[in-house]
């Protein structure tokens, strides 16, 4: 089963790149309140029961993939071909 | 003799001036390849030198935090072991917990080569005292910690060594900083390019002259 893990850095503060982003669009008369740039990670779990496999990439995550100290970070079950909302 | 244990993962390349930097000062180094541990009892201090470790893949440092090498280094460190940072050095070591705070990317986006001036406010076995001048490099050295995390710091003298004139917007201009009880420090800046005139200053030599005679 396929993971994403979406990780966002945690505030307007620390976040170079997406105000380096939101400048650009600005200048473009695209003006957005926000624009943060993160990372995705997918990983592919040898797991089929959905949970199991969540718990592993929550796991995971907070293992080496996301820094709590200057990022957030949130799961999704990939299902190719669809869009979730 | 003792020795001074120089960590290289992949990607690492200021080991070599670091080896040389430690031999200028007198003392042995000896190579801590990433993939093995070591005894800390056979090192008289670490030292973590700046690179690429692991590409700067994920977060610059967090692959390396987790190479047994670093196993061995947290133990030198709980022991009280001198254990020194430099640039990707304290990334690693702040990735690794043994320091407090994290290192994100420079304000203005740019990788930024000059020589810039530090002040030392608190000695922690790595030394340094008064006004020092010392080269920087890098892209990701803007200093973050929580506001309570910046005021502990302060008063618990945590803070190392701070920029006159903030370079990458690092939180109260901080350029190093030392664990609690002072002997794991990290700087951003590199003191092994700066051991003697030709390099463009020799206020490095006191930093690793420190932990000898310290």
């Amino acid at each position: 089963m396929k993971i994403g893990v979406k990780i966002l850095p945690k505030n307007e503060v620390l976040d170079t790149q997406g105000r380096a982003v939101e400048a650009t669009l600005r200048s473009h008369k695209r003006e957005v309140n926000q624009c943060r740039v993160g990372k995705y990670v997918q990983l592919d779990i040898g797991e089929t029961d959905e949970a199991k496999a969540l718990a592993k990439a929550k796991e995971i995550a907070e293992f080496v993939l996301y820094n709590p100290l200057i990022e957030t970070f949130e799961l999704e079950v990939v299902v190719p071909g669809t869009v979730r909302k | 003799m003792k020795k001074i244990g120089i960590v290289r993962f992949l990607g690492t390349n200021c080991d070599r001036d670091v080896w040389q930097a430690v031999e200028m000062v007198g003392v042995r180094p000896e190579w801590l390849w990433y993939e093995d541990q070591f005894n800390p009892a056979d090192y008289q201090a670490i030292v973590v030198p700046g690179g690429f470790s692991y590409g700067d893949y994920l977060r610059c440092g967090a692959l390396a935090a987790k190479a047994p090498v670093m196993r061995s280094v947290s133990e030198a460190a709980g022991q009280g072991k001198p254990v020194l940072g430099i640039c990707n050095g304290f990334q690693v070591l702040c990735e690794t917990q043994l320091l407090p705070g994290a290192l994100v990317r420079n304000e203005r986006r740019k990788f930024i080569d000059k020589w810039v001036e530090l002040e030392s406010e608190n000695q922690g076995k790595w030394g340094g005292s008064g006004s020092i001048r010392l080269p920087i490099a890098h892209g990701e050295g803007r200093f973050y910690a929580e506001d309570e995390e910046l005021k502990r710091l302060w008063d618990q003298k945590q803070v190392w060594l701070t920029y006159r004139q903030n370079p990458n917007g690092a939180l109260d201009d901080i350029a190093g900083v030392s664990n609690r009880d002072g002997n794991v420090c990290g700087l951003m800046p590199h003191p092994e390019r700066a051991m003697t005139d030709w390099m463009g200053g020799a206020d490095g030599r006191s930093i690793f002259e420190s932990v000898i005679h310290g």
